[in-house]
């Protein structure tokens, strides 16, 4: 997991805006989230390289700030969401929408829905 | 990016990216054509017959949910005319059914079937518990599993049912395939590619409709369709093999979605050359197979539970059990043959690549199953003398504790 999120706005104070976002996890992943399935996340706006927030940003917010649950790697393997978890952004595969790589927009519903649990 | 359209209709926004062939698709044409492809699944291996009557292995979990819908809608749809009843076990772990048991009971009305609920305590005298409490926390995954495939089995008995179906997907076969692979097992990968299992006139059949979609698919026609499905992790621990062959596979979905139905297509191909084994995309002339085997454990995958994480001491010990007898047996009532091709011997030009199961001048020997006897017990259908539930349950009555109740 990166550390330098943790640091970074130290030094400056600077109010960095936020945007608000729903978070869902579903199949068997709200068990990592405190057993609740809708989060509402004030996500910094830009990255620590100053880049708007993309969904790479967001899985490492939430493991930082979010999960309390020390099973990290049930969510996020060498620093990737773990393969069979399925994101959905705005109900739309994340494949098409650039993945990792998708800006997060205000306002945005982001689903992350386990296939790796039995039920 | 501009969002992509349907490559079906053209007109509604993309919403699913298909893994197989990554057709980009609406929500409805989606679902329509996952739908339509277990029909063909379903009429293509003629799994059902009208009047029959059909019992759903139900969890409450995604995979049975979304056959229990399915199943509902293209028995409607197409008219098969088949009786859907659902069949849940209770492994008797404390806490761990209740919210399961309680999603089955809300599918039962959702979709308005009848529902059978079964207890381990009822088929085995024991519940899962008390097989913990007994052995310990590790390696239960073997005895959940072996009890449940009878479980499924004994309750569709019970209630004059010939027919079960599971929701085992493709990422479950491609696990399997990939884990007997991995073991040198081709007669138990031969089995495990097959969508019936277990079709003796007087036994109960086993088929997975299920078996060519994927996993993701799966989740995605729960999720879009809006259906009533549990969740859960079984709090004992998974196989630490299965585990890797699931993150295998979960990995090379990653990189590339079709090696998916990639592997279970090779098994398929592998499993023609055991000999014996039945052609497995088709189940039509499953009488007529020499091969009838019951489903293995390895195709109940256990509680589904992918991580990993523990590895099972016990369970090690008690699967290496199991093959020992397996082996044990095979030899009584197994065949070695030798995938023949005498006149290749000696020949001109040495051929290691022509798709047989040898070498030039080299026999490969390959186990085939010659009959299945029933165990003295219960009289189950099992190769050996006991089969494996009755096996385990020896087992666990030799160190059953002193419980007074
Ligand atoms: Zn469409």
């Amino acid at each position: 997991m990166s550390t330098a999120t943790e640091t970074v706005p130290a030094p400056t104070q600077v109010e960095i805006p936020k945007i608000s976002i729903d978070v869902e996890f579903t199949g068997g992943l709200e068990m990592l989230f405190s057993d609740q399935r809708r989060h509402t996340i004030s996500l910094p706006a830009a990255n620590k390289d100053g880049k708007p927030a993309t969904i790479a940003d967001l899985i490492h917010y939430l493991c930082e700030h979010t999960m309390k649950d020390a099973r990290k790697d049930l969510f996020v393997l060498q620093d990737h969401l773990r393969p069979g978890i399925l994101v959905l952004i705005n109900d739309a595969d994340w494949e098409l929408e650039g993945e990792e790589a998708y800006e997060i927009q205000a306002g945005d519903n982001i689903l992350f829905v386990s296939t790796l649990h039995g039920g | 990016m501009p969002p992509a359209l349907c490559a079906l209709c053209k007109t509604e926004r993309a919403l699913i990216k298909r893994p197989k062939n990554y057709q980009k698709l609406c929500k409805s044409c989606f679902i329509r054509i996952f739908e339509d492809e277990v029909h063909h699944t379903i009429t293509s291996s003629q799994l059902f017959f009208p009047g029959e009557k059909v019992a759903i292995g139900a969890s409450g979990g995604k995979d049975s949910t979304v056959l229990a819908s399915v199943l509902k809608t293209l028995n409607e749809r197409h008219n098969y005319g088949v009786e859907l009843i659902l069949l849940s076990i209770d492994e008797g772990i404390k806490g761990y059914r209740d919210d399961s048991l309680e999603t089955v009971k809300r599918n039962a009305v959702q979709y308005d079937m009848p529902l059978k609920i079964v207890g381990y305590d009822e088929l085995y005298g024991w519940t899962m518990d008390q097989v913990v409490e007994t052995i310990g926390k590790k390696g239960n995954c073997t005895y959940c599993g072996v009890f449940r495939r009878q479980a499924l089995d004994r309750g569709a008995k019970m209630l004059g049912i010939k027919h079960v179906v599971t929701g085992h997907n493709a990422d479950d076969v491609a696990e399997t395939v990939l884990m007997n692979l991995l073991r040198g097992d081709l007669p138990r990968l031969s089995r495990s590619t097959s969508i019936v299992t277990g079709s003796d006139a007087s036994e109960v059949k086993r088929s997975k409709p299920l078996k060519y979609s994927y996993e993701k698919e799966i989740v995605l026609y729960a999720h879009h369709k809006k259906l009533d499905y549990f969740s859960t992790e079984c709090i004992y621990s998974p196989e630490a093999f299965r585990g890797s062959a699931r993150s295998l596979i979960k990995n090379l979905e990653k990189v590339r979605p079709s090696a998916i139905l990639d592997v279970v297509r090779s098994g398929e191909d592998m499993a023609r050359l055991v000999p014996g084994a039945a052609p497995s995309s088709c189940a039509c002339d499953g009488k007529a197979t020499p091969n009838q085997t019951p489903a293995d454990e390895d195709n109940i995958g256990g509680c589904g539970s992918s991580n990993g994480r523990t590895n099972g001491g016990e369970m090690a010990a008690m699967e290496k059990r199991l093959r020992e007898n397996e082996a044990a047996e095979a030899a009584g009532l197994e065949t070695e043959i030798t995938a023949e091709k005498p006149k290749a011997r000696s020949q001109d030009k040495p051929n290691p690549t022509n798709g047989q199961l040898k070498t030039a001048g080299t026999t490969v020997p390959i186990r085939l199953k010659q009959k299945l006897g029933t165990c003295e017990k219960c009289g189950y259908m099992s190769s050996q003398k006991l089969c494996q539930a009755c096996m385990l349950l020896e087992s666990l009555n030799k160190n059953r504790p002193e419980i007074t109740i």
